[in-house]
């Protein structure tokens, strides 16, 4: 038991987990892991065949951090800053390390503005973003919405109601703030 | 092409985007014929992970054909059917040279404590993902392997990732004969873990979870018992009781940033963004663990810092072990597991989605509707 030496017994014995779980102690043995050590010299370099790789063309200036020494050889190519979240992203870049609070939250404020200048830009288009479709909240009817949650003892039901708030709450609060800007400036006229 | 692509947080949509074309002497285009939606996709859904940019195409699981080589790529050729690793990373590097592929130091511009992943934000490189018709592949010598002929290809998609991840955290715990390891989260990766730690001789395993259909696949795919959190008072006392009062000898934290079972914990991560990710599994392994005993974590955080108790580990002497898994650094010794009959990862699939439907599929998943488990993806090139 805990208050001595002894380990607490098992209820089934080594043999028994064999006879029962296919596979068992087929890595009881370390070296049979593949990640053991945490640090192997890799012979094959899987596959590589250089010291250090060619250069991906950098098309734009292209963000990094500043603990980098240099811009990598590659890299994404996807989504280049843009608009004022471009200017903010640039900005947590040049400016901070990854090891400061400011360079993470610029860059999560970056992204709501994001969200937010191409929720403005896409009404611009003949494809609007559509919040019933990009929600995918249909599927609540087609993937059983109801039973899914009702009667399941789920830790996460509690929260889920704050999602449609997450969402729409900030269209609802810009609309409301719309309104009663024109409405005043309608009163003034 | 059809891709998915992100529009701010909970919502994408399926558009017509330009078709991925060779940047670099060593990529390769591959014509996607399925993808999966990860776990940890969700984590960039809800709009938790920084430098998340609408217009990204996600999506780290995935195999496809071979569509086009880079003039340097030597390995494969059009019409190669393969498997690609969420990594991407050179081969070597400092790091990849000893075989931390996900720490790659050569493919991520944005941020050094993070490699190169497909489709998951700028912080992970800024590439776009696979859950579409084709993707950019670099490195196409290094990481991408052709499939073999006895593969399913359900199984090889969830090799990309979700078992590897799971096989990997199994390993982080070293696990000796007879350990008791306690595994928190049913997901695929938790499901994967648990079914691991038998093969490294486990005497016990337990998962704890809150979904009683996942904790059902528990029982019956990994072979473990189980805890729903929601029917104990405190789950970190019901684990010292189910362990005589030791504690397990190993925790897997295979859920990460959205853990649920503490209201503030998971606002003030999952809404409000205020930290990194919801320490509350984590924390939950760090109590239920004996003193001298070790966690692995292979559920995703995110970069900033969240509220971890720190001080129990330290106290209690864990050793704590952690990374993003090293995924084709698994794949020889999973693939003789898969061989032997010891695994059958797409056991865990519950659905087929088509990409145009991708918004509901990410709904489905995220809100766990319909006994969602594991979600593939089908494009239409497919």
């Amino acid at each position: 038991m805990t208050y001595t030496s002894d380990k607490p017994p098992l209820a089934e014995s080594t043999d028994q987990l064999r006879a029962r779980i296919p596979g068992w102690g087929a890595d009881l043995d370390p070296k049979d892991r593949p990640s053991v050590p945490k640090l192997r010299w890799q012979e094959d370099r899987t596959g590589a065949h250089w010291d250090f790789p060619d250069r991906q063309p950098e098309k734009w200036p292209r963000e990094r951090s500043i603990e980098h020494k240099f811009l990598p050889p590659v890299f994404g190519t996807s989504c280049p800053p843009k608009g004022v979240s471009g200017v903010i992203r640039r900005f947590a870049y040049r400016k901070y390390s990854e090891g400061r609070a400011a360079h993470w939250l610029l860059l999560l404020a970056a992204d709501r503005v994001d969200a937010w200048e191409s929720h403005l830009r896409s009404f611009l288009t003949a494809r609007p973003d559509n919040p019933i479709t990009e929600t995918g909240v249909l599927s609540e009817f087609s993937r059983h919405g109801f039973s899914s949650r009702i009667g399941q003892k789920r830790s996460d039901v509690k929260h889920q109601v704050l999602d449609p708030v997450i969402v729409a709450g900030p269209w609802v609060l810009a609309v409301a703030i719309t309104v009663t800007l024109a409405r005043k400036l309608t009163h003034r006229s | 092409m059809r891709a998915m692509v992100y529009r701010g947080p909970y919502k994408v949509r399926v558009e017509e985007k330009a078709q991925p074309v060779v940047e670099h002497p060593n990529d390769a285009i591959v014509r996607v014929t399925m993808a999966a939606i990860c776990g940890s996709d969700l984590h960039l859904y809800h709009g938790m992970m920084p430098d998340t940019r609408v217009g990204m195409t996600f999506g780290h699981e995935f195999i496809g054909v071979v569509e086009e080589v880079g003039s340097s790529v030597r390995n494969l050729v059009p019409g190669d059917r393969v498997m690609v690793p969420f990594n991407i990373f050179c081969g070597t590097c400092w790091f990849c040279a000893r075989g931390l592929y996900a720490n790659c130091h050569n493919v991520n511009p944005n941020a050094t404590a993070v490699g190169g992943i497909y489709g998951y934000s700028h912080t992970c490189g800024g590439y776009d993902g696979a859950q579409a018709e084709y993707v950019r592949v670099p490195f196409a010598d290094v990481g991408p392997t052709v499939i073999p002929e006895w593969m399913d290809d359900e199984d090889a998609v969830l090799l990309t990732d979700a078992l590897s991840t799971g096989y990997f955290g199994a390993q982080l715990g070293d696990i000796v004969e007879g350990d008791v390891v306690v595994v928190f989260g049913a997901g695929p990766v938790g499901l994967f873990a648990a079914k691991a730690a038998w093969l490294m001789g486990a005497g016990r395993v337990i998962v704890v979870d809150h979904l009683e259909y996942r904790l059902v696949k528990a029982r019956a795919f990994a072979h473990a018992e189980t805890v729903n959190f929601t029917e104990c008072d405190d789950v970190v006392v019901h684990m010292k009781k189910t362990t005589d009062f030791l504690g397990a000898d190993v925790a897997i934290d295979a859920v990460g940033a959205e853990a649920d079972g503490n209201f503030t914990q998971h606002v003030t991560a999952a809404k409000l963004k205020l930290q990194g990710g919801s320490p509350v599994a984590l924390n939950w392994a760090i109590d239920s663990v004996r003193k001298g005993g070790t966690i692995s974590v292979v559920g995703a955080y995110g970069p900033m810092f969240s509220a971890v108790k720190f001080g129990d580990a330290m106290n209690k002497g864990l050793t704590l072990r952690m990374n993003q898994c090293h995924v084709k650094r698994q794949w020889p010794r999973l693939f003789e597991h898969i061989r032997n009959g010891y695994l059958k990862p797409s056991d865990i699939v519950t659905h087929h989605i088509p990409l145009e439907h991708i918004a509901e599929g990410y709904h489905m998943f995220s809100a766990k509707l319909d006994g969602c488990i594991k979600p593939l993806i089908v494009p239409n090139a497919a």
